[in-house]
This record gives C-alpha cells, structure tokens and sequence, in this order.
C-alpha cells in the first residue's frame, strides 16, 4: 500500500459521511469551515479566543511515555479532533485534561488560568464534561437519574431540604427535570427514561453518556470514541448529536475518533499524536495532505 | 386488572415524581398504615388474639421496627453508597449509650431529646470511623469498621464513666416519658416506635429519590466518573456516613430504652453487625421495602424454625432444636443469595411487573 492509497482509504469514507449530512433534518449541513465561520460570527468573544491550551504536557508511567512535549490549543466554539494510531496517548491527553491523570511536565491553561494539573472537581466546576472511551456510567441507576447527575453542581438546596422535600427542594427539582428532559428530547432517547442503564445496548449507553455531560452544559466538551462499536446509522445520529450540541449549545468539543470520515467532516481542526508525540495539527486538509500522518498511518494500516 | 395503570395519565412532572405514582400503591401503603396505627392497638385493646398476648409486641413487633430502622440505617450506607460496614453494631451501641448518659446526667431533658442525642453521638462517631473510606473501598474498609466494633466493645465494657459505675456493668433506662404520658405498656412503646420508624422511612426515601440520593449512588456506581461530574467523594460518603450512623445510633436507642429497658455492654457486639448486613442482603441492597422485608426474614425464620419440630410432633431436646435452627438458618440464606441475589425487594418488584400484565403474560 502506498501513501496515496491510505489517503485515498481516508478520502473514500467521506461520502458516506455527506450521506449522513443529507440525511439529517439539517438544512444545508455545508461544510465544516462553513459551519465554523458561523460559529465564529455568532460567539461573544473574539473568533479566535482560546479556552483551553495545554503546553509542553509530558506524561510518563514508569518507563512508558503516554505523551512527550505536547503543545496545543482549543479555541471557543470549535470541534478539535484528536486522532491518532493505537496507544499514541489521546485517551492520557483528555485524562490531563480534566485532571484524572497529573502531568510529569507541562502546564495547563483553562479560560485563562494557567496549571500545572487540574483536579477533576475543579474542572468540572470549571465547565468541563466528558464520556469515557468504555462507558462510564451509573448502572444501578435509570437512564433519567444518571442524566439528573449531571446537573449536581446546579443543584444548591441542602440535606434538610431534602430531607423535607416538598418547597424548595421539589422545587428544584422539577427545574432541573425540565431541563434534562429536553436533553432527553434532544437525544430520543424518551422511551428509556426509567430503564436502569446496564440493561441497555451499548449504543444507547453511549448516547445517555452523551446525555450526561450535556446536562452540565459545559463550555468544553470531552468525547473520548463517542462513535466507537456503534453501527452505520447510530453513527449518524451521534454525528448529528455532536454537530448540534456544538452549534446550538455552543459547546466547545474535544473530539477523539478513529473513523477518519467523521473526524475529516465534523472537525475544524485537527491534532494528530503518534507515540505520545504531536506530529501534526490542522484543518483536516492540511493534516490529510501531511507525509508524517500519511506515514504513521501507514504503521498500522498493515 | 388489579394492578393496571391504564387511565392514570402524568401530567406534570411533580405527578410523575410522586412517592407512588400508582394508586393501588398508594392506597396499599395508606391501608397498611392503617393497621399499623389504628388496627394492632384496637385489636390489643379488645384483646383479640394474637394481639392480646405481650409476647407479639415484646418478641416480635418492637424488635421487627426497631431492627427494620436499622437496617434502613445500614442500607443508606451499604446500599445506596455502596461502603461495606461491619460497625453497625458498635454504632447502635453509641446510640444506645449516649442516650444513657444524657438521660441520666440530664434527667431534666424530655427523653425524646436523650434518644436524639443518641442519634447525634452516633453520626459523629460514624463520619469519623467513615473518614478511612476517603482512602480505602471494599473489604479493607469492611476492617476499618469492625475496628470500631471492637473499640467500642471495650470502652463500654471497660470505662465505667458510660455504665455510671454499675457494679455488674448492666444498666437500666429510664421509664419513657412522652408528652407527660409514662409509656409503660408494650402497645404504648410499640407507637412510639412506629412512628419514629414510618417517619425516618420517609425521610430517607426523600433523601435517596433527591440529589443526595443520586450523588450516594453515583459513588457506589462508578466514584471516578461520579467525580468527573462534579460530584465531592468526600461530601457524598461523609453524608451517608453521618446519616446512616444516625438512623443506626436511634435504633440503638430505642433498642435499648423502648425494647430491652436494662442491657449488658455486649448486647451490641459483632453479631449484631452481621445480623444488620444479613438484613439488608437479604432484603435488598439500595431497597427501602428491602430493609423491612429483610429484618422479617432473619427475625421470623428462627422462630418459626424453633417451633417447628414441637408443631410437627416430633419433640426434640432444645438444644438440637437451637443447633438446627442455626443450620437450617444458614443454609437458607446461602440458598437464597443464590437464588435471588438481589434480595426479597427484587421479588417484590418482579411480581409486581408480572401482575401489571396480568392476565396476559407478556
Ligand atoms: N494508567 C496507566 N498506567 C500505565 N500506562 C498507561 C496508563 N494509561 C495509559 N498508559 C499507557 O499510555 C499509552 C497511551 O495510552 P492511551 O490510552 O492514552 O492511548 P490512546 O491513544 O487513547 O489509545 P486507544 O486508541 O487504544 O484508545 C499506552 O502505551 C498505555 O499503555
Ligand atoms: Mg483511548
């Protein structure tokens, strides 16, 4: 196989994708630079305002290096794919990211403020959500109740409210039932509000992760894989899911995902890691045409 | 058609979120009320049997609540948060003895506020015997906690300041005084007692359907991803520390002051731990219901099993029938975790699916 024809193996799952867009309800879906210059006109700061940027992160695990010397920055409003082969250390990246993981070097600027590691509450409270590469959901729990922890942070009346329930505390939570519902609209997912979650199939699992971390409407989203193990058409729906929380809830996206297609039509820009190390970083075009990506692709190809 | 919901339409979320969204439920539990309050007194004071002996209240009825309210206790903890205790036993003691103490130091207090603070000491012991859970899960906390059970078997035994220097270390309650009523009668503290239980089973099935609730099974699901949505460990287990010792530090009390009257310092030792987990296993972890089926269970078996052999007419000396018993008892909860691993409550709710189809099976 040579260069050209993985680029062509790249290029050749783009149709299906535009298949997609024409199949959505979406009036003309247009391109992702168009869409993004939307976004842009449409945010409050300016356009190219950056929310997160992560500088020099290393990252080591005895003698196993998960990242080395990773530079890059994720603008407001913007879909920001990650990719990269087997290993190359996204998942570690997005672990930096909302602190699970601590860098071994490196620091961390969220809105402003410059880290050397995040802690998770911190993130979270500072507007960053996430899905987990393998489902990481509350399985004892219905499908509304997970969704209804996403909104835990919002939700102020204490243990002696509670406790009483009726006035404030039911109050709230009616609120905050309303909101989730409309997520639940959003996502279709109406006819399994009150099944507990490990009873689901894998696809909607992943759709009520989704869910989940929409119902912290955060200012930056981390999808880890969103799409992975699911068919054609839950794909598409995902796709779509992503596209609107992105444009219509301004949510700034994270994106890991292997299928190229969707990566190449979602994302405004693109980083690509290999071996823990950035060896490109784009708009699709740019990072399609580069030899570095067309090469480590090539590693795994066979 | 007992059991449709054809034509009880939701309309509003708040319907939706009823403690029983369906009426046969509500009027179920309204009618057991009922009974519970109105019926079982009438009946001992009428003196209809089985309600005219002192037995069914003294050996059945009080332990039932007292136990089902710890239990709830427990289950708000093992349950909901999923952290292991084997300190409910010590907690209950804690309870027990702290309402001693304040109800002999400070006789001027009305003694609904001893039992109170039996319930506060006990709280603020379980947080800081439930701090090693900020660090450790699973069995090495079930350790931590039965450290607790084992200091406080020995301070109640050995520092006679919490027996008021009782020479035999066996100490007394205090009559009961409610309102300026003595409860002196078993149906009079068997009141008492229920309405103490029905009112936490409703706060606690606040909490657990409210965002504490939620928060508690966030952590005992998956507490990584609990903490990636904002949600505090430290907050959510201390919580369900503080308010499972609580519960489990009144029904110390109350085991003490409504059920027992006087007690031995090993009246709440490590067995008592087990029979609480017992419990709620059997009646089903993260169940409300479960924590009342459950201690049914593990308190009528034994006694039904106990009177079994002279009722078949097959009269054997008391001490196999004792040794039987405990066999027997042990092979059915064993039995039982196989069959039903989701305890009692999950037959509950199995059957009450299946009665929602009835008559058609699917
Ligand atoms: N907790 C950990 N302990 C030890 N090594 C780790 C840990 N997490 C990640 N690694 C290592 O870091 C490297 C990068 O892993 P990472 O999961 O970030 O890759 P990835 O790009 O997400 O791969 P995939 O596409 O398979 O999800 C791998 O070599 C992995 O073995
Ligand atoms: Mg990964």
């Amino acid at each position: 196989m040579t260069g050209m024809q993985a680029m062509d193996a790249m290029t050749q799952q783009t149709p299906t994708i535009q298949h997609h867009r024409a199949g959505t309800a979406e009036p003309a879906a247009g391109s992702a630079a168009a869409r993004s210059a939307a976004t842009r006109s449409a945010a409050t700061g300016p356009a190219d305002q950056v929310l997160l940027a992560v500088d020099r992160i290393s990252l080591r695990f005895g003698g196993v290096n998960a990242l080395t010397d990773v530079s890059f920055d994720i603008r407001r409003g913007e879909i920001r794919a990650i990719i990269g082969p087997n290993g190359a250390g996204k998942t570690s990246m997005l672990n930096c990211i909302n602190g699970f993981y601590h860098p071994t070097d490196g620091t961390i600027t969220f809105k402003g403020e410059r880290r050397a590691h995040m802690r998770p509450y911190v993130a979270a409270r500072g507007g960053i959500a996430r899905t987990f590469q393998n489902v990481a959901l509350f399985r004892g729990m219905t499908t509304l109740d997970n969704i209804m922890t996403g909104r835990a942070l919002r939700m102020r009346c204490g243990l002696w409210r509670q406790l009483v329930r009726v006035g404030p505390a039911l109050r709230e939570e009616i609120e905050h039932r309303q909101v989730v519902e409309e997520i639940i609209d959003f996502l279709q997912i109406q006819h399994i509000r009150k099944v507990p979650v490990g009873r689901l199939p894998y696809g909607l699992q992943k759709r009520v992760e989704l869910g989940r971390a929409l119902a912290m409407e955060p200012d930056l989203l981390l999808l880890d894989e969103p799409m992975a193990g699911m068919n054609v058409e839950e794909k598409e729906d995902m796709c779509r899911f992503v596209v609107e929380a992105n444009r219509h809830f301004r949510t700034t996206v994270a994106l890991i995902e292997h299928d190229i297609g969707v990566v190449m039509d979602l994302s405004d820009r693109v980083v690509v890691l290999e071996y823990g190390r950035k060896i490109a970083d784009g708009t699709p075009a740019e990072v399609k045409g580069d030899p570095a990506v067309i090469k480590a692709y090539l590693g795994v190809a066979h | 058609m007992l059991y449709h919901e054809a034509g009880q339409y939701k309309t509003t979320y708040a319907q939706d979120m009823a403690l029983l969204p369906i009426a046969q439920e509500r009027w179920s539990l309204a009618g057991l009320l009922v009974v519970a309050f109105v019926g079982v007194p009438s009946m001992a004071f009428l003196g209809i049997p089985p309600f005219d002996s002192d037995y069914v209240f003294s050996a059945i009825l009080l332990p039932f609540l007292i136990l089902s309210l710890a239990a709830l206790g427990l289950n708000v903890l093992v349950g909901y948060c999923g952290q292991i205790s084997l300190g409910s036993g010590a907690f209950m003691a804690v309870g027990a003895y702290a309402a001693y103490n304040t109800a002999v130091r400070l006789p001027e207090l009305p003694i609904l506020v001893a039992l109170l603070s039996g319930g506060v000491a006990a709280a603020a012991v379980g947080v800081a015997f439930g701090l090693p859970s900020l660090r450790i899960k699973g069995l090495y906390l079930a350790v931590a906690t039965l450290a607790a059970q084992f200091f406080f078997d020995w301070l109640f035994l050995r520092v006679k300041w919490f027996t008021n220097y009782a020479p035999s270390g066996s100490v007394t309650a205090p009559p009961i005084d409610v309102l300026g009523f003595r409860l002196d009668a078993s149906v009079e503290r068997y009141l008492l007692v229920l309405t103490i239980v029905v009112l936490f089973a409703f706060g606690v099935k606040n909490l657990v359907r409210g965002a504490i609730g939620r928060q508690w099974m966030a952590i005992r699901d998956m507490d990584l991803a609990a903490e990636i949505i904002g949600i505090r460990p430290v907050y959510a287990k201390l919580t369900a520390f503080a308010v499972s010792s609580f519960i489990i530090g009144i029904a110390g009390a109350l085991w003490a002051f409504a059920h027992l009257g006087s007690w031995e310092p090993l009246t709440f030792s490590i067995d008592r731990s087990f029979h609480l987990l017992f419990m709620v296993i059997i009646g089903g972890l993260g169940s409300i219901l479960g924590a009342f089926l459950g201690t049914a269970f593990i308190l009528l078996v034994p006694i039904v099993l106990s009177r079994l052999p002279a009722a078949l007419g097959t009269p054997l000396s008391t001490s196999t029938i004792s040794h039987l018993e405990t066999a027997v008892f042990g092979v059915l909860i064993i039995v039982f975790l196989i069959a039903e691993p989701l305890g009692l409550a999950r037959l509950w709710s199995l059957a009450k699916e299946k009665l929602r189809l009835w008559p058609f099976p699917h």
